[in-house]
């Protein structure tokens, strides 16, 4: 009796015991810390003469009625539906051009994923100066052309599109590699088949090679709405989220909140509803992923 | 005809990827320029411009660039090790061990994945300034070394190994952290090394949380400094500026053009589910 049941007993105490310190440190800078936003997006902010309180809903009441949040927010979703899909049609044509016999192909191949291994700081200052009035490369080729002189990121009309162009540039060729990987997995055969058949590259294409290349899309897309919405270092760097806020992002306006205003109750009220919006996200995602499996 | 046709299309297909390809460095190619190059001739091309690595003396003598770059390699360092740890003992106790509440715990280390600890930032402020680690190196590593990629990635690296050979060091009478150190982690090797890249170049370049986390040159790693450095507030020269972006981003750049098929290959590893 005690043989049988003794390995079993040892299987569960050695897999706890294995993942114990990954799960703990998970834990603390995961889930409690999101636990402790809900938590304190229901205080008020001590000062030094009143101590921190319980006020409910009222951080949240406050948050609707601030323009500056919806302002953000709609930023946000501007951002991510002009980066997302132009990203993601972009990193397709750089995959299906590399994965033509081409001459040069890997140097092509390292020119567009140069981008991604570069510190988006280091992006965002070389991009400051491209958009910089006058002296900025980008005012000098429109001078040139006989334009006039463009305060690219100082208009708050075009601040966030400038902000968009870069992180386009920046990001196609990461999302690239995930098509490549896919293409190449798929099969000569189905290709020779199509070619028999007669059927133009362009139809081929369509009615083929991206339905197939669908899964990889989809995983492209959500990396890339998660992306939008957790990297904002080129704000610190180029807008600070200016002129008046134009450019300024959801994650980039918590850090505001928290570190310059120094308000870190409403700064995690702000923290709730992103990780609402990423938990929708995901929930969106495997919605999705379980239709695609059924219709199989 | 049909032979010519296909010809042309295949010239217009490398003439298009050279384009494109092109002005894709393109921006990187100015700094490199700019940054070896006098201030009056950052945006004057004349192929016979002198050169000149002053930009790169000024920039070093302004800011202490080699403290920088020594705080990034620790950080580096430190988390990458902490990770290797932390997720292959993990991901041997996933992919191996059957116990109590393992599917609710890896769907719990999953969240990770969407909700990075930058996102949370308030909070593991808070917890790092309770821990008495403010603008440390330790407190800028902490939230990311134990990482659900990286057990996620291990995992299944260490699904695919054949039981036939870990029953057979069993037969030998191998202990279990025997069998993880002389089966498992060897033959993972291609994903430590896809994991590996992956990571470096991430903690390189990340910046907002090692901005909110420092406050001193003692901890600042080069993406911070440079952020500060370049700040227009500091009134430095933009050829200088070029010269510090372009050391930030040198050694990544290198380690990239030396390893580039590793590099796009640990990163397509690292999509594939």
């Amino acid at each position: 009796m005690k043989l049988i049941f003794q390995p079993r007993y040892w299987n569960h105490i050695n897999g706890w015991l294995l993942v114990l310190p990954a799960v703990f440190m998970i834990s603390l800078f995961t889930h409690f810390p999101i636990g402790s936003n809900v938590f304190h997006s229901l205080f008020s902010m001590g000062t030094a003469t009143r101590p921190e309180a319980f006020i409910g809903l009222e951080n949240y009441k406050y948050l609707m009625d601030d323009d500056i949040f919806w302002k953000v927010l709609s930023n946000n979703l501007v951002y991510s539906l002009c980066t997302v899909p132009i990203s993601i049609a972009i990193a397709l044509c750089m995959a299906l051009l590399i994965n033509r016999n081409i001459r040069g192909r890997s140097l092509v191949r390292m020119a567009f994923f140069t981008p991604t291994v570069l510190p988006m700081i280091a992006v965002a200052n070389i991009w400051l100066f491209f958009y910089t009035p006058e002296y900025g490369l980008f005012d000098q080729i429109f001078t040139v052309f006989g334009g006039d002189s463009h305060n690219w990121l100082g208009n708050p009309d075009s601040a966030l599109y400038c902000l968009i162009v870069m992180v386009i540039w920046k990001e196609s060729g990461f999302f690239m590699v995930f098509y490549l990987a896919a293409l190449q997995q798929l099969s000569p055969e189905l290709k020779e088949a199509g070619l028999v058949e007669g059927s133009g590259s362009w139809y081929y294409f369509r009615r083929v090679t991206f339905p197939l290349l669908m899964p990889t899309t989809l995983f492209v897309m959500v990396n890339a709405v998660v992306n939008s919405f957790k990297l904002v270092d080129h704000l610190v760097i180029m807008t600070k989220g200016g002129p008046d806020n134009a450019s300024s992002l959801l994650l980039y306006y918590i850090y505001e909140n928290a570190f310059s205003f120094w308000d870190t109750s409403y700064a995690a009220t702000l923290t709730v509803i992103l990780v609402l919006i990423l938990a929708i996200i995901t929930v969106i995602q495997f919605v999705v992923v379980e239709k695609r499996i059924h219709y199989q | 005809m049909k032979l010519l046709e296909i010809g042309i299309g295949k010239t217009a297909e490398t003439l298009g990827a050279w384009m494109l390809g092109l002005l894709w460095l393109l921006p990187v190619v100015f700094a490199f320029w700019s940054a070896f190059h006098p201030a009056e001739y950052s945006t004057n091309f004349e192929l016979f411009a002198p050169l000149t690595t002053d930009n790169f003396v000024r920039a070093w003598s302004y800011a202490p660039f080699p403290r920088y770059l020594l705080n990034t390699f620790i950080l580096v360092t430190l988390i990458l090790a902490a990770q290797f740890v932390l997720c292959t003992l993990a991901a041997y106790g996933f992919a191996r061990f059957e116990f109590f509440g393992k599917n609710v715990i890896f769907a719990l280390v999953l969240l990770q994945l969407m909700i990075m600890p930058e996102i949370l930032l308030v909070e593991n402020y808070r917890t790092i300034s309770k821990m008495g680690l403010l603008d440390t190196i330790p407190a800028i590593g902490l939230p990311y070394m134990a990482s659900a990629f990286g057990i996620f990635l291990l995992r299944q690296s260490f699904k695919t190994i054949p039981k036939e050979l870990v029953e057979a060091a069993q037969v030998e009478g191998v202990s279990a952290v025997g069998i993880l150190w002389k089966v498992y982690v060897p033959l993972s090797r291609s994903t430590y090394i896809a994991y590996g890249l992956v990571s470096v170049s991430y903690h390189w370049n990340n910046f907002l949380w090692p901005l909110v986390i420092t406050s001193s040159v003692n901890s600042r790693p080069l993406t911070v400094g440079l952020a500060i450095f370049g700040a227009p507030e500091s009134g430095v020269d933009w050829s200088i500026i070029t010269a510090a972006t372009v050391m930030t981003m040198a050694p990544l750049l290198l380690a990239f053009i030396l390893f580039q098929r590793q590099f796009v290959q640990s990163f397509m590893h690292s999509g594939i589910k």
